[in-house]
């Protein structure tokens, strides 16, 4: 293969389905929430708008699309104006570790299902978002308005805090694997013949509650609930903008549920990976195999959201200190005592 | 970083104020200091427009007072005008009132518990508590051809008759409710978050409550035993058998509990209602020009908010001389300065559902 | 029945006890088809809630009703103040009347009963009386621009222009 078309073509095309690939997550998440949350309600959702509503996030996409750009009198423009980037920027960005299979041989070329491998992929994942931190910070900020500013303060302290179990179950996780490289966790998982979900039950529970809380999602949506005071850092944006927020949660839950999957499930592993009369799975590609782990913990998300009522803040705060960053840290000596020992 | 008091408005378009309400509110970084509610966005002036309008036609303006439990209001007027004037109801005319009345009870708790659970954001029970509610309109419409504001009271008794296909149609909708009741539970009632978000929270003494006017579930859920289809029953009350149920932490989570029981004694009371169903007349002969001799009267009643009254100055004409109705939501809002002061303001709107305002009453 | 009547004869006791306390203030009593009416001369009316919530266990005011007599009693005092008091839980009911001329000033009940405290704003604004000693005397329903007292019987029903 020429160099032009391996390494210039190639990687063009990666990053242009880095971009594509969670846009389309976020419809399918779009479409999966609105029906999902109306038939735990008792209801249908939108069914109206092509096949079963499956265009529904369009119609969405190009109403807000459509919507005048207000920008408040006295709101700080440039920090208005580049909190929405940054979100997006550091979601998207965080995607590109992501391993999404095994290299693909064509011919001589060994065609790698990530845009960038690193071997500390986990830590920079970690730093980007939060990267995303800054973008909730100006969009509070510049709107110059009481509500957005407490809204944007109530996200930060919910989103700083939730880091912490993060990072220690992640650190459980690198630990175990030898390695922060994600590409290495999944081998790894493989050659180990266990999910570090099964290994690291702990871990993975408050990796997961924690993933909820950084995506602002309920129960822990406080911060963005409408029937709240504060409307959130987004109270004051419209339109375009303010589809930038949307997808780039909605983008951000695909990342969580992404990393969870290839932390503690597998990534594109099918189960039981080394099982002889299970070989059969391995009919279906990695990628698909990926995609419906993602898929079972997108929909956790939406059955959470529609069975729990919301933490009131100061019990979310409590949650998360008082609990899991304790349990967490609990966790890790363990992990890191047995793993010594064993 | 220190942040000094300021002060936040909410409403009047708000997704949680239960109607036009506004909420003047003094925070200190999140303790609430003081909230100063501004009402009056849907006075329309009914006392006066009573005024001018006979006491026949006034009974279908007062199902625009509460609109959630229309008959309540119906009943409260009717049974005032009614002993005002000497008017005898026969028996089968207050059971079937007492049916319907307690119907609506059913649906403004249900909508009660719907909303309430949707502003501390369990969205899929205002689902739930909505459908079954929307079993209940469908018999008053079928009963009386409305839904919901229905005028299902006239001067002296009911309109028409329950026939059997009405009275089938109610045990229907009675037999889906408990799984309904069921389910709510099984969502709600032992929740951790639910219970973190309403156990100890909207504290009021039962002395306070009682001082500020305070009635309805809210008062019962302070402990205090007040209510008036037990103390002073009309309509036939005293012949049912029914709890009141108390709570005794006066919290937003005892008021929850207190409604939800009170919608099972519902329940029960329009079974026993419909099982004893008396024959007979449903309704007095009341003249067209429904003239009352001068006189005054002050009568409530138990509405599913608290305690409804009207007061009434008749002159000797068929029109009344002047009608004060008490509002329960007027009052009870009063002491929300008192359960929300100290509290975070993240619970001012959970404490406002719990005391089950509806605008319409407020305003009139 | 018995309860009818034991309720007539406690609330006798205690009217004759405001009799007794307050003397020629006391300017009647009536009976109504819900209780009884008390008619007090308005000078002794923060006194008389004192003494009823004190002393004779009316805890609860359950309302405050104001009427305009122009039509019905031109020659006298222009204004009748009802106060709905509630004896919780004996269940004994007590109205209490007072007569007040146009523009003069009633004690406020909101030291003594706190849920006076709305009712009182919603008399002064139907009807425009006012309360001495109430904390915040404002327009509750109408905005504070209103001209104009809209239950006073000379007020149309329609509206007036200066009434917004």
């Amino acid at each position: 293969m020429s160099p032009f078309v391996a390494e210039l073509l190639i990687p063009v095309f990666k990053i242009l389905a880095i971009i594509v690939y969670p846009m389309v997550m976020v419809i399918v998440m779009i479409w999966l929430e609105r029906r999902v949350v109306a038939w735990i309600q008792g209801r249908i959702g939108p069914n109206r708008v092509g096949w079963q509503g499956i265009l529904q996030p369009f119609a969405d996409a190009v109403k807000l699309f459509f919507k005048e750009d207000i920008i408040q009198v006295n709101a700080d423009k440039f920090l208005f104006n580049l909190a929405p980037v940054l979100v997006m920027a550091s979601t998207l960005l965080s995607f590109c570790f992501l391993p999404l299979g095994e290299p693909i041989r064509i011919g001589t070329y060994e065609l790698k299902l990530w845009v960038a491998e690193s071997p500390v992929g986990l830590l920079l994942i970690l730093g980007l978002s939060s990267i995303s931190v800054f973008g909730v910070i100006f969009g509070g900020w510049a709107s110059n308005s009481k509500y957005p500013l407490m809204g944007a303060l109530r996200s930060v302290i919910q989103i700083l805090s939730y880091e912490i179990p993060v990072g220690l179950t992640v650190l459980s996780v690198a630990f175990v694997s030898r390695s922060m490289d994600l590409v290495e966790i999944v081998r790894r998982q493989e050659s180990s013949h266990v999910w570090y979900g099964f290994l690291l039950p702990v871990s993975f529970v408050v990796f997961w509650i924690s993933g909820i809380a950084e995506t602002n999602r309920a129960p822990f949506d406080l911060p963005e609930a409408e029937s709240e005071l504060v409307a959130g850092f987004h109270t004051e944006y419209s339109g375009f903008k303010f589809a930038f927020f949307y997808v780039a949660e909605y983008a951000h839950m695909v990342m969580i549920s992404s990393l969870l999957v290839v932390l503690f499930f597998g990534g594109w592993l099918p189960p039981f990976p080394n099982v002889k009369f299970l070989h059969f799975l391995h009919l279906l590609p990695g990628f698909i195999w990926y995609l419906i782990k993602i898929m079972f913990f997108l929909y956790c998300y939406v059955w959470i959201r529609g069975t729990f009522p919301r933490y009131r803040f100061d019990s979310l705060v409590k949650l998360v200190w008082k609990w899991l960053i304790p349990l967490s840290l609990v966790n890790l000596l363990v992990v890191a005592l047995l793993g010594s020992v064993l | 970083m220190a942040f000094e008091e300021i002060e936040l408005n909410m409403g009047p378009q708000h997704p949680s104020t239960h109607g036009v309400l506004r909420l003047k509110l003094r925070v200190d970084n999140e303790v609430v200091l003081g909230i100063e509610p501004v009402v009056g966005y849907l006075h329309r002036g009914m006392e006066k427009l009573w005024e001018s309008q006979t006491y026949h036609q006034i009974v279908p303006l007062t199902d625009r007072l509460d609109y959630i439990a229309s008959v309540s209001n119906n009943l409260a007027f009717v049974l005032a005008a009614e002993k005002l004037a000497g008017v005898e109801v026969p028996k089968r005319g207050q059971y079937i009132r007492v049916i319907l009345t307690e119907l609506q009870r059913l649906a403004s708790h249900l909508a009660w518990v719907g909303f309430m659970a949707n502003d501390i954001g369990a969205g899929t029970v205002l689902l739930y508590g909505f459908e079954a509610r929307e079993t209940i309109l469908d018999f008053f419409e079928d009963y009386a051809g409305a839904r919901l504001t229905v005028h299902a009271l006239r001067l002296g008794g009911v309109p028409y008759d329950l026939t059997p296909e009405n009275t089938a149609h109610i045990r229907a909708v009675l037999d889906g409710l408990p799984a309904v009741l069921k389910d709510i539970e099984r969502l709600l009632t032992g929740n951790r978050i639910w219970k973190q978000r309403t156990v100890g929270v909207g504290f009021i003494k039962a002395d306070d409550a009682l001082e500020y006017g305070l009635t309805g579930p809210a008062l019962r859920a302070a402990g205090v035993d007040w209510d008036i289809r037990k103390r002073h029953p009309y309509c036939s009350y005293e012949d049912f058998d029914f709890s009141v149920p108390l709570g005794r932490n006066s919290d937003l989570y005892d008021r929850y509990l207190v409604r939800l029981e009170e919608m099972r004694q519902s329940i029960s009371i329009v079974r026993q209602a419909l099982d004893r169903l008396p024959e007979g007349d449903f309704r007095a002969k009341v003249p067209r020009v429904f003239k009352v001799a001068p006189g005054e009267i002050f009568h409530s009643i138990e509405a599913p908010k608290g305690e409804l009254g009207f007061y009434i100055r008749s002159n000797g004409t068929d029109k009344p001389e002047r009608i004060k109705m008490k509002s329960p939501s007027f009052i009870n809002l009063q002491s929300l300065e008192l359960m929300c002061k100290g509290n975070l303001f993240a619970d001012v709107v959970a404490i406002l559902g719990s005391l089950d305002i509806v605008l319409g009453e407020i305003d009139k | 029945m018995t309860a009818v009547r034991d309720d007539d004869r406690i609330l006798q006791e205690v009217a004759d006890a405001l009799r007794a306390r307050f003397g020629d203030a006391v300017l009647g009593t009536a009976s109504a088809k819900d209780g009884l009416i008390v008619r007090l001369d308005p000078s002794v009316l923060r006194a008389a809630l004192l003494f009823l919530k004190e002393e004779q266990g009316f805890n609860a005011l359950l309302d405050i009703i104001a009427l305009d007599r122009l039509k019905t009693a031109p020659a006298g005092p222009r204004f009748e103040i009802l106060y709905q008091l509630y004896r919780f839980p004996a269940g004994q009911r007590l109205r209490l009347s007072i007569e007040a001329a146009e523009g003069r000033e009633i004690d406020s009940a909101q030291p003594v009963y706190k849920s006076a405290d709305w009712a009182e704003r919603e008399a002064y604004d139907m009807f425009g009386i006012r309360f001495a000693g109430h904390p915040d005397l404002r327009r509750i329903y109408l905005p504070d621009e209103f001209e104009g007292f809209p239950l006073r019987k000379d007020f149309p029903l329609e509206g007036t222009k200066r009434g917004l």
